[in-house]
């Protein structure tokens, strides 16, 4: 007979009202932990995509990051293998550390001479089993649509490049039929229509099995000294890299290619180390790490760390437009639920004013009747907490196992949709917290009001 | 020591900008263990009277006595305490806690004062038997009969012996059989527990019980009455 059973013993006097109030509570917690989960998972998609692609931090010549772009002799890390060495070596970076890797950005033409097309490209310089590490990075456990990249164990002139590309240079082998209009027939020969210099750069480069024709490209490039250069390259593969306009541009090549392409017989050099850890927490000690490292030993390099964030800052767009539209939502949410569970409460006062007169008579402080109605408050979004919860996890394992999928904007292929409601505590934690701090809120008023009664009126009350 | 003294007591309400005075000049005195009955037409003041007596009103003029403790000026939590401790209430409409069944309806109050559960069993095991309701101790006010209910609130009225017990109009919505049976069993409760009982009534029958009858008219006290019954002494 303590307030806790006197308050369940109110709720199911008043059975229908009850159940509408926590319907009303468990509709408002799952939709808000369906959208949480579904955002939870978008932003542990994005991030482990980012870390796959572009590690948890980058070491690279100041100012590279913002005006280097395409220009990778004028920032590039002569000094990296030591570099590397240190990195690796590190003691204390050890334990956090899953790879450290050197890559070499470039920027270049790409043509398919025999089709009579080209196309600019990004390329990518790379340590092929370093960057298919990199790829199993899962600490968050999404799905993850990451492919390893061929390139390994591949012959150093094997590139792979973005569906775009490989639709542009109408690499018709490596494509879907149906992407491709390949040229209705060879209209020149291998070599022919190149200018003469070109040509004999290209007659330079070329080296080991020759490819299908149809595989064959030359990629077009300036050296350190400003010369052009070409290396004749074999297409093993078209990757399609979920966004259309990495997709157009997309090409990975062997380091010790893009290097030599780069810079010749000269010292090779690389445009950024990639760091990978084992856990995105731990950026700052590791950062902490590195410049430390960076200062003892590679003062002169002129060299920055760039962490996570800055190298993606659409991460950080996403998650905070994620944020305030899981804010909008939870905030509408809440204030229903808040006027729903306010006006129970508000007709339970106004129905029990007699009782609550008699048990101020008999003695009950004001207190003890404000306790009353916030417990009978609290049952309710206790019970509303858990349903809904239950409710969630439950739609939540529906719909992973239905095999929904949808195309996010500006990716150029579907992705499964996914909730990730049991795996995200904090989403879980916080939405039941503000369910509860939502049910005091609301109860609190309506409670104060039935306290303050004045008794005699309270029991005149019909 | 008298349970209840009130000296040149004044209850007035405002409606709107007119002053209805309830009460007006009450000084009276009531005696420790007796059946005492307020008397007076409808909207004499009564309740209101009784209000002030049961600590749940306060008066705008006068000082208020109950069973030694000046009560009109004391905090609201220590009125309630009080009001917990040393009055019973029972009401005209029964108020009975609808979700509480009959025997945690008079375990209620002990529950708020805070004893035992030991006692508390004891207690209202021997007052649901002097009620007579032992076999429907497990039943929901909505279960039982109008008579069933106020002997339900007669026993939780008396749960935590208290000092003085107040009943407006107890027999007011039963027939007036079952309104003597009530009459007649607080009138026993009353006796062998020696407790103060005042109540207010137009019936006849509990005039007719009555140790002291006290006639109001208009706010003010028009005569005390000794009842029929005088064998009691003054106290
Ligand atoms: N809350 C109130 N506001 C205004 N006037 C009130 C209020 N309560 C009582 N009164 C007035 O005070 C006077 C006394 O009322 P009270 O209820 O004490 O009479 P009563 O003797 O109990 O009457 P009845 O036998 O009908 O119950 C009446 O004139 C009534 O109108
Ligand atoms: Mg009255």
């Amino acid at each position: 007979m303590n307030t806790v059973s006197l308050a369940l013993r109110n709720l199911l006097r008043n059975r229908r009202r009850s159940l509408t109030t926590l319907l009303a509570m468990v509709v408002g917690l799952v939709a808000i932990l369906l959208f949480g989960g579904y955002r939870s998972n978008i932003i542990y998609g994005t991030q482990t995509g980012f870390v796959q692609q572009t590690g948890h931090l980058q070491i690279q010549r100041r100012g590279y990051f913002v005006d280097g772009g395409d220009n990778p002799t004028a920032y590039g890390i002569a000094d990296y293998p030591r570099l590397l060495e240190r990195i690796r070596q590190a003691p204390a970076l050890a334990p956090m550390l899953v790879i450290a890797t050197p890559t070499l950005q470039l920027g270049g033409i790409a043509g398919n001479f025999s089709a009579g097309v080209s196309r600019s490209v990004m390329a990518t310089g790379l340590i092929p089993e370093d960057r298919n590490r990199m790829m199993q990075w899962n600490d968050l456990g999404v799905v993850s649509y990451a492919q390893p990249l061929p390139l390994a164990g591949a012959a150093e002139d094997t590139v792979v490049v973005g569906t775009g590309v490989a639709r542009k240079l109408q690499l018709c082998a490596l494509l879907d039929a149906a992407d491709c209009q390949p040229a209705a027939a060879p209209t020149v020969l291998d070599g022919a229509a190149l200018p003469d210099d070109i040509a004999a750069l290209s007659l330079l480069e070329k080296a080991g099995p020759t490819a299908p024709p149809g595989n064959r490209i030359e990629m077009l490039a300036a050296t350190a000294r400003g010369a052009p250069n070409v290396a004749s390259l074999n297409v093993i593969k078209a990757s399609n890299m979920g966004i259309k306009a990495l997709d157009d541009m997309y090409m990975a090549m062997h380091l010790a290619q893009a290097q030599r392409l780069i810079f010749g017989t000269g010292t090779p050099q690389v445009t950024a180390i990639l760091v990978q850890l084992k856990h995105t927490a731990q950026i700052p000690p590791a950062r902490e790490v590195l410049s430390r490292l960076l200062a003892e030993h590679f003062q002169d390099a002129d060299l920055e760390i760039l962490d996570f964030d800055t190298l993606n800052p659409i991460y950080r767009q996403t998650n905070e437009f994620m944020d305030s539209m899981f804010g909008f939502i939870a905030l509408l949410i809440g204030v229903i639920v808040l006027f729903t569970i306010g006006n129970t409460m508000s007709t339970a006062v106004v129905e029990r004013t007699t009782e609550i007169g008699t048990l101020r008579a008999m003695g009950l402080r004001r207190a003890g009747i404000r306790r009353l109605f916030v417990c009978e408050a609290l049952l309710l979004g206790i019970a509303g907490s858990v349903l809904g919860v239950l409710g969630a996890l439950l739609i939540a394992y529906a719909i992973n196992h239905s095999g929904w999928s949808w195309t996010p904007p500006g990716y150029s292929y579907a992705y499964l949709i996914l909730v990730r409601v049991g795996e995200d505590l904090p989403l879980l934690l916080g939405s039941v917290t503000g369910m509860l701090a939502v049910t005091l809120l609301s109860a609190w008023w309506p409670a104060r009001r039935a306290a303050r009664l004045v008794i005699v009126d309270a029991l005149r009350h019909a | 020591m008298h349970p209840v003294s009130l000296r040149q007591v004044g209850k007035t309400y405002r409606l709107g900008s007119v002053d209805v005075p309830a009460l007006s000049d009450i000084t009276l005195d009531i005696r420790q263990g007796a059946f005492t009955v307020l008397a007076g037409p409808s909207g004499s003041g009564k309740t209101t009277l009784l209000n002030l007596i049961g600590c749940i009103d306060t008066p705008d003029q006068g000082e208020i006595t109950v069973a030694g403790h000046q009560v009109q000026s004391m905090p609201d939590d220590a009125l309630s305490d009080f009001r917990a401790r040393h009055i019973g209430f029972i009401f005209q409409n029964f108020n009975l806690i609808p979700v509480l069944s009959a025997r945690e309806n008079v375990e209620y109050p002990l529950v708020l004062a805070g004893v035992a559960a030991s006692e508390r069993h004891r207690r209202v095991q021997a007052l649901l038997d002097a009620v007579g309701l032992s076999d429907r101790q497990h039943n929901l006010p909505a279960q039982l009969s109008g008579g069933q209910r106020q002997r339900v609130a007669i026993a939780r009225a008396l749960a935590t012996a208290p000092r003085l017990v107040l009943a407006d109009e107890p027999t007011a919505n039963l027939d007036s059989h079952t309104g003597a049976d009530i009459i007649t069993l607080m009138r026993r409760l009353q006796r062998e527990q020696d407790v103060s009982f005042v109540f207010s009534s137009h019936d006849p029958q509990v005039h007719a019980e009555a140790d002291e009858i006290i006639f109001i008219r208009d706010g003010r006290i028009t005569g005390i009455e000794a009842g029929r019954d005088t064998t009691r002494g003054q106290a």
